[in-house]
């Protein structure tokens, strides 16, 4: 090659040694690639404003959610009451805030919950060379075909007088739906997990680790957690999703959240027998649900994009 | 295949029995028991309330408890309901069939959109149609189907005012009237859960189509002559076929899932409305037949799966 023309300026090797100069981390990388997903990006945007409403809201609205007003009885949107009133007269908006707050809250620490049961199932199932896969793999496959909405009103219905006695009626019913939210979801992220270590327990530098005497949970943790990551984020940010529709399943069929607990999904089982008069009251929880869930959807794909190496964008 | 059939049965019978003890623990662990609605009846004395838990067996060893109540949903006997007052294999039975055709229509709805559209999408991949149909696919796993359902009502009941939006058992109307009632009353639920499934299908056969389509044979079926059409139903379509049957499976839960609230939104009198009235009535018995029922059609319908998936790929041995 020496001494050669070069066919084109990339093939230059001065140039290369300036490009591989600039140094790029691979948070800065990951945000690149992400940025190119429009669809992400908007709905990064779109994600933003919302949870800024629902944590700023209600100071800059500091309406009452449960402030009865019969003389503004399921009235539209107006001045006064940007997203209507509902058949007490209560601020819809207000109502809205709140109840997104506790929505969100759900959908995050469910989130949590799955994603360690989920990480620390698929760490032993794939770290384990004896029994503890297959009787880890066989219990991850018997959780995924267990309906999960019926059991999750079965439970609810069984454990919730009890849980209220110890945490109260609120928090009571949040640690309640959180567990059992979180409790039926973690399978996806185990698979993923143990798969990853599956291929990544093989490779050289675990096994140079090893030979330096880290131990076994060096390595998983030290060692392979980090670069079985990817995918866990990309699952655990659809879990909020999930989770999300999930809450609001449960309170949209009457049985999550008690009735002074304003969530979406309540908001629209209280909307539902209004519908021809009142079509605001169930539209707005409705598409706040909705909005939220694309969101972290797109979002979700966006990352999956951005923390694939092998994909080129 | 019969071997292969026998194999698969025999390894359904593991879930059965560790979904059977999921549920029972969690029974066993609930606080209350099936008898507090007589403990604060002052009618009964307390000593025939004992007398009533001794001959239910309730105060036997978990274990035993257990088994006697396994052996009795097995020989189906399920148990009363304290609300209808009727046998709750009877209840269920009767509301079945409504459930089963529900779901299994959306199902076939499902497949019928998501397939052409997935196949046509993955053909011409990063095209127009194909960024639409992603798109439109996203919408569609992101709108939850209670939300769906509220919006078909309110468009298509209250406005409009083409479809019943609540779903009778009893029309009084015979022969075709009688059928064509039914379909008017079923198409907006059966809508409603099929293009939910249909959203998630669409990405599943896409990228299975994608995955295959540039394999070898693949170009040998082309270069040897064959139609794009042939080559695209019968050489891409049947391999693709394969990873989809295992994720649809892989859905049911969830399609049960969805099939509750919709019937919930609907009343449509399946097991899923049955289930709701059921946690709302206290009707414990009724609450956890429907549950065991819920888990044994998954359970059946991933054998389904199984059986396909070894009619799609005869390289899975059957011996």
């Amino acid at each position: 090659m020496a001494g050669s023309t070069l066919a084109s300026p990339s093939a230059d090797p001065a140039a290369g040694a300036a490009v591989s100069q600039v140094s790029v981390s691979p948070g800065r990388e990951t945000w690149r690639r992400f940025r190119r997903h429009r669809l992400a990006m908007a709905s990064t945007v779109v994600l933003g404003l919302l949870v800024l409403g629902v944590i700023v809201g209600p100071w800059l609205w500091p309406v009452a959610i449960n402030e009865i007003d019969f003389s503004a009885q399921l009235q539209g949107p107006s001045w006064s009451h940007p997203l209507g009133t509902d058949d007490l007269g209560q601020d819809i908006l207000a109502r809205m805030m709140y109840g997104g707050r506790i929505s969100l809250a759900v959908g995050l620490a469910a989130m949590v919950v799955a994603t360690i049961v989920g990480v620390l199932i698929g760490a032993l199932a794939g770290m384990s060379r004896k029994y503890a896969d297959p009787i880890l793999m066989w219990v991850t496959d018997l959780f995924l075909s267990l309906p999960q909405l019926p059991l999750l009103l079965l439970i609810i219905y069984l454990f919730r007088e009890q849980l209220k006695a110890i945490f109260g009626v609120e928090g009571g019913v949040f640690v309640l739906i959180v567990i059992v939210i979180g409790g039926l979801r973690w399978m996806p992220v185990a698979r993923l997990v143990r798969a990853q270590f599956l291929s990544l327990r093989e490779k050289e530098f675990v096994e140079a680790a090893r030979a330096q005497g880290a131990t076994k949970m060096r390595q998983m943790f030290r060692h392979i957690l980090p670069n079985a990551l990817g995918p866990v984020i990309v699952a655990s940010t659809i879990e909020v999703s999930s989770a999300i529709i999930a809450e609001s399943t449960l309170s949209f069929l009457g049985l999550g959240f008690p009735p002074d607990i304003p969530t979406w999904g309540r908001l629209l089982f209280d909307a539902k027998d209004q519908l021809d008069t009142a079509p605001h009251w169930a539209l707005f929880p409705g598409a706040a649900i909705f909005l939220t869930v694309l969101s972290i959807n797109f979002i979700g794909d966006g990352l999956r994009d951005a923390l694939d190496p092998r994909r080129v964008i | 295949m019969a071997t292969y059939l026998i194999r698969r049965l025999l390894i359904a019978i593991p879930s059965l029995l560790g979904i059977s003890v999921i549920l029972f623990t969690i029974l066993a662990l609930a606080p209350g028991d099936p008898f507090s609605e007589m403990a604060t009846n002052p009618n009964v004395p307390p000593e025939v309330r004992e007398a009533l838990r001794a001959s239910f067996g309730l105060n036997d060893p978990v274990m035993v408890r257990y088994l006697r109540w396994l052996s009795n949903m097995v020989q189906g006997d399920w148990g009363f309901s304290f609300a209808s007052r009727i046998n709750v294999d009877d209840l269920i039975l009767q509301r079945l069939p409504t459930t089963l055709f529900v779901v299994g229509s959306s199902q076939i709805l499902a497949l019928c959109v998501a397939l052409p559209v997935g196949i046509y999408a993955a053909t011409r991949p990063y095209s127009v149609f194909d960024q639409i149909a992603n798109t439109l696919a996203f919408v569609g796993f992101s709108l939850p189907t209670f939300f769906t359902g509220l919006l078909f009502i309110l468009v298509f009941s209250v406005t409009l005012d083409w479809f019943p939006f609540v779903y009778r058992s009893d029309i009084a109307a015979t022969g075709w009237r009688w059928y064509w009632e039914m379909f008017r009353q079923a198409i907006m639920p059966i809508t409603v859960l099929g293009l939910f499934q249909a959203a998630s299908y669409t990405r599943y056969v896409r990228s299975a189509v994608l995955d295959v389509i540039r394999l070898d044979y693949v170009t040998t079926a082309r270069a040897k002559g064959l139609s794009e059409g042939r080559v695209t139903l019968r050489h891409i379509t049947r391999n693709a076929l394969i990873p989809v049957v295992t994720l649809v499976a892989l859905q049911m839960p969830a399609v049960f899932g969805g099939a509750l609230v919709t019937e919930q939104i609907f009343r449509v009198p399946g097991i899923g409305s049955l289930l709701i009235d059921a946690i709302l009535a206290n009707d414990t018995p009724v609450i956890m037949s429907v549950t065991f029922v819920f888990s044994c059609l998954v359970v059946f319908f991933n054998l389904i799966a199984d059986i396909l998936y070894g009619w799609l790929d005869p390289r899975i041995s059957f011996s």
